[in-house]
């Protein structure tokens, strides 16, 4: 059941029960380019309705998407990506202390999982992903760190990410990548969008 | 013809209409602070509407031309002056090559908008010439003896005068998406209420100081995506108007939404300034 929240003269929030009903709404608005509809933001409970008040207006984006059929999550697919993973992150033994497993389950668990981007923001090419595996679960740093090196790979909560660039952070890092999260040569700097399937994989 | 940027005073920025439609890739749209004033600059010099301009925050700007440039300064009461003589607020302003042009420091408002017919032609970035100052997507801030390009003339006439929008009164909002979060004494406060421009605001927010406005809800609110002109409400209480360079998303609720008329006013409100709200008529 989509819920239409009031957000502004320029723009909808819809809000739904979960992240996977986020998703799918998310994938039927992308795939329906709505006239006036100028940027779709998806979160883990509501994609925000971005639009063009000169072309439409709030009430008429809302009637639009409550016309819409989203289908299952899997209508947000959007390929598959494999990032090669050092795993050699400077809280790895604090994730396995804290999950209770040693170091080399950490990294089983984290490759053999399958992850999707659910939604994207913090940083420009930063991906917020989903797993399957309900144990890789844990708190963010007590402490932040105040520089995190790019292609850092981390966790926090079920969430698991990649940092594109040099910045701040609290999530516990796990490893680190060489595969670039955010690439302005690219027609899509973004590797990492929503709906996008992530494999992770173990390297020396 | 180049531009050369000869000093920049305390910030200058390129901006335009920014560059919607990239949310999924975690960049939000930016663009021109204060959208009106950057609107009016560009149709004074008959400019396109999404041509690149100079965001010039406070006075101190400089710049010169190596060919006769077509020139407007919008959004304060700041004038431009050619080789020392003054010109008039938000005039179509005719220089030679060479002349030295400079931005005054305004008595009222914040950002002053610089266009030059046929635009400033740097390499956009996503599709915008705008530089997002959280981010770090777009251009470079320009700095001192740069020679930015101009774009050749569009065609489009330049314009007399245009009449700048009033600037007094509360700024208007529409309560949502989480007004639902508050007390009831919270919307009355905030409608109510004089809040106070902290000096720690910036393109990014609008940090205001002043009662704080209570929750009703005290759960953690999964961050939702945001707009220019969202009022949202940290944990101290004090909200924070989201400018053009805000986040994609945010954590905290949004107790209500500007208009976009109140937006652009919002941008030229200096630190010291008094803030009130009102509810916007449908």
């Amino acid at each position: 059941m989509t819920r239409f929240l009031r957000c502004g003269r320029e723009a909808v929030l819809a809000e739904v029960d979960d992240l996977d009903a986020a998703l799918a709404l998310y994938a039927a608005l992308r795939d329906a380019r709505l006239p006036g509809v100028v940027d779709l933001v998806p979160a883990a409970r509501t994609v925000l309705i971005r639009l063009d008040p000169a072309v439409t207006s709030p009430a008429e984006v809302r009637a639009a998407t409550a016309a819409l059929e989203p289908g299952g999550a899997g209508r947000a697919d959007a390929g598959t990506v494999e990032i090669p993973v050092v795993y050699d992150g400077p809280d790895l033994a604090e994730v396995a202390g804290h999950l209770g497993v040693t170091e080399d389950e950490v990294v089983a668990r984290h490759t053999a999982a399958r992850w999707t981007v659910a939604f994207a923001g913090f940083a420009p090419g930063f991906g917020y992903l989903t797993g399957d595996d309900p144990t890789l679960d844990v708190p963010r740093r007590s402490s932040p760190r105040t520089r995190i090196p790019a292609g850092s790979v981390g966790l926090a909560g079920r969430f698991s990410g990649v940092y594109p660039n040099e910045s701040p952070g609290g999530w516990q890092l796990i490893g680190s990548t060489t595969e670039p999260m955010w690439d302005l040569t690219r027609p899509e700097p973004a590797l990492l969008v929503p709906g996008v399937r992530v494999i992770f994989k173990a390297v020396r | 013809m180049r531009m050369t940027v000869l000093r920049t005073g305390p910030m200058t920025v390129l901006k335009d209409a920014g560059r919607p439609g990239h949310a999924h890739q975690g960049v939000a749209p930016s663009g021109a602070v204060d959208r009106a004033a950057y609107a009016r600059a560009n149709a004074l010099v008959g400019n396109s509407p999404g041509a690149a301009v100079l965001e010039c925050t406070l006075g101190g700007l400089r710049v010169s031309f190596d060919g006769p440039a077509v020139l407007a300064l919008t959004g304060t009461d700041a004038v431009l002056t050619v080789d020392g003589t003054a010109t008039g607020v938000e005039e179509v302003v005719r220089v030679p090559a060479g002349a030295t042009v400079a931005v005054t420091m305004p008595r009222r408002g914040l950002r002053s908008y610089l266009a030059v017919r046929g635009g400033i032609d740097v390499a956009p970035v996503l599709g915008s010439r705008s530089t997002d100052a959280l981010a770090g997507v777009g251009p470079a801030r320009p700095a001192a003896g740069d020679a930015l390009p101009i774009g050749p003339v569009a065609g489009f006439p330049e314009v007399e005068a245009m009449v700048a929008p009033g600037g007094e009164g509360p700024l208007e909002a529409d309560l949502g998406p989480r007004d639902d979060w508050f007390t009831a004494e919270a919307i009355e406060t905030l409608f109510g209420a004089a809040y106070t421009v902290s000096p720690a605001s910036n393109s990014v927010g609008l940090r205001l100081d002043g009662p704080a406005l209570a929750r009703a809800r005290t759960a953690e609110l999964p961050s939702e995506g945001v707009v220019r002109g969202a009022v949202q409400v940290p944990p101290d209480g004090r909200p924070i108007i989201f400018q053009a360079d805000h986040p994609v998303t945010g954590g905290y609720p949004v107790i209500a939404v500007l208009t976009p008329a109140a937006a652009d006013r919002a941008a030229q409100l200096r630190p010291g300034a008094t803030v009130r709200f009102a509810r916007a008529p449908e």
